[in-house]
């Protein structure tokens, strides 16, 4: 844990703690899952409700594909010096539906992953500005 | 009703770069098409411009910026913008208009000139653009999404580092054939499994660079064309499809994808729909053609377009390229050009640059990469936020 004041990188999206969760929508009208939260007009079709209940998404989900990346991408991104490669993972969430991507903790490499593998989500300090931790939801191998 | 519109002049301006401005580029494509259709500029009555995001405001109303710098002749104008696929908007924009009796002769420009590096988001603090989001919050970059849909290919099929090195391999051949090519060097398997990775499991010669470079094609009415030429190349099916809900493959420049919860994954998913809208329209199916330009991205991603555009089932794709049937001189040869691997992709002229290799390969004019006997062939790409796009062209 780190004594530097820490605030999520972007607000709203999930939550903290122990367990932590995605933030999505649930469309009142046909139970649609959606993230980011959707907060306008659902995006099914045949669909014509504007009323949405905001849900924690399951934290717990598998793995469709990932890549490790070894060059600092371009700004916006806001990396580390000297920069270290990093893993993005796209990830299923079987109850929802759909796939949600994010960094994988920090230190995990492609190696260490399988497409169908077991991750869950946590939060973990992205990137420092004016000193404060800005934190991000990330995706981490579940202990077997 | 007939829906062939002729493409009676193709043009291109070779692919580098050299950092001079756009229009330079788009004006001299604009001109070899001209000369190549057999009439002046005067005779234009439509200019459709695919735009440019990275040349300020001049980029924007790009079909005015190039009608201005060919000389105001009072033709009217469109521009047209859906990312890579802003070619294939900008050739429909064209076509529609002919087909609906409401001009005889459009001139289709597309030109780019393009920074170094990764290609990064437009400026300024945009928290509700995911295309700003995704660099900012996890560094997702372009080739990030290609790695993804790569290593799915590897866990799913089995297809290996070397299946995607030798889609470089191939194309690297093709390209060096071809003059508007910007690299004309033929790689090795040894060449291209040596360079550096970028994101893994892509290196950096398996990820297509940024170019400049600028394409044109003249679109004409059947009847007009044939005062001009005997046997014109024919535009016979264009697509500009969106996805259908829920779309849950993962889609630049998205983190995260519709949900299936309630309403069932369509039957066709959206890549596959590109491609069949096109054949739908032309009334031709993937048997009928004899060359396929499509969007290599990333080497990877040329294997997945073969399964999209029906040129066999999914996760066949690597027996295909094993089997050489992909090759120039193979069943069905993909990306004669050379492809975005030999080009680099200069976004607004990639399109029209595709439809430009199929008329030269029809008309029987594509020199040492000819594909014998030509007959009929697809273009096949997608632009980011959901822009399908495919082009059927017939002689």
């Amino acid at each position: 844990m780190s004594d530097k004041n820490q605030v999520p990188a972007i607000e709203g999206w999930f939550t903290d703690g122990d367990a932590p969760h995605l933030l999505g929508s649930q469309c009142s009208g046909c139970s649609t899952f959606f993230f980011p939260k959707e907060s306008g007009y659902c995006r099914n079709p045949s669909c014509q409700s504007g009323d949405f209940k905001e849900v924690e998404l399951s934290r717990i989900g598998t793995i469709w594909s990932f890549s490790e990346h070894y060059y600092k991408p371009p700004a916006p991104y806001i990396a580390d010096e000297p920069f270290e490669p990093y893993t993005i993972a796209a990830v299923e969430l079987a109850e929802e539906k759909l796939v949600v991507l994010g960094q994988m903790a920090k230190g995990v490499s492609h190696s260490d992953l399988k497409a169908g593998m077991q991750v869950e989500l946590i939060v973990e300090r992205a990137y420092d500005i004016d000193d404060v931790e800005h934190m991000m939801w990330k995706w981490k191998p579940v202990a077997a | 009703m007939n829906k062939d519109v002729a493409v009676l002049g193709a043009g291109m301006h070779p692919w580098g770069k050299w950092g001079k401005n756009f229009v330079e580029y788009g004006i001299v494509a604009a001109n070899a098409a001209l000369k190549d259709a057999g009439i002046e500029w005067n005779d234009v009555d439509f200019v459709s411009g695919a735009e440019t995001v990275r040349n300020g405001y001049p980029g924007y109303v790009s079909g005015a910026t190039f009608a201005q710098a060919l000389g105001w002749s009072g033709a009217a104008v469109a521009t047209s913008y859906a990312a890579c696929a802003s070619g294939a908007t900008a050739i429909n924009a064209a076509r529609t208009r002919i087909l609906a009796g409401m001009c005889d002769v459009a001139l289709v420009i597309g030109a780019d000139t393009t920074p170094k590096g990764f290609l990064a988001p437009n400026a300024g603090e945009r928290w509700d653009d995911p295309d700003w989001l995704r660099f900012r919050l996890m560094g997702c970059t372009n080739p990030t999404y290609f790695a993804l849909y790569a290593r799915r290919r590897m866990e799913l099929y089995g297809a290996t580092e070397e299946d995607f090195a030798a889609v470089k391999v191939k194309n690297s051949k093709h390209g060096a054939k071809n003059p508007m090519a910007r690299y004309k060097k033929e790689f090795t398997m040894e060449e291209v499994l040596g360079s550096n990775m970028v994101a893994e499991p892509l290196r950096l010669f398996e990820i297509c660079a940024t170019s400049d470079g600028a394409a044109c094609v003249v679109l004409t009415s059947m009847e007009y064309a044939r005062k001009h030429s005997t046997n014109p190349v024919r535009v016979s099916g264009v697509s500009t499809v969106t996805p259908k809900f829920p779309s849950t493959v993962i889609e630049m420049p998205n983190m995260s994808t519709d949900s299936a919860y309630s309403v069932q994954v369509p039957d066709v998913p959206f890549r596959d729909s590109i491609a069949a809208a096109a054949y739908e329209e032309a009334g031709l199916g993937p048997e009928d053609m004899s060359l396929a330009e499509v969007y290599d991205l990333s080497s990877a991603l040329e294997l997945d377009w073969y399964e999209n555009i029906g040129l066999c089932k999914p996760g066949e794709a690597e027996r295909l390229l094993r089997d050489g049937d992909t090759a120039l001189g193979g069943r069905i040869p993909v990306n004669t050009s050379g492809g975005l691997a030999s080009f680099g992709e200069a976004v607004p002229a990639q399109a029209i640059s595709q439809v430009c290799e199929l008329v030269w390969q029809l008309r029987g004019q594509a020199g040492d990469r000819q594909v014998e006997g030509a007959k009929a062939g697809i273009t096949a790409n997608q632009g980011l936020f959901g822009h399908g796009s495919s082009v059927i062209c017939t002689r």
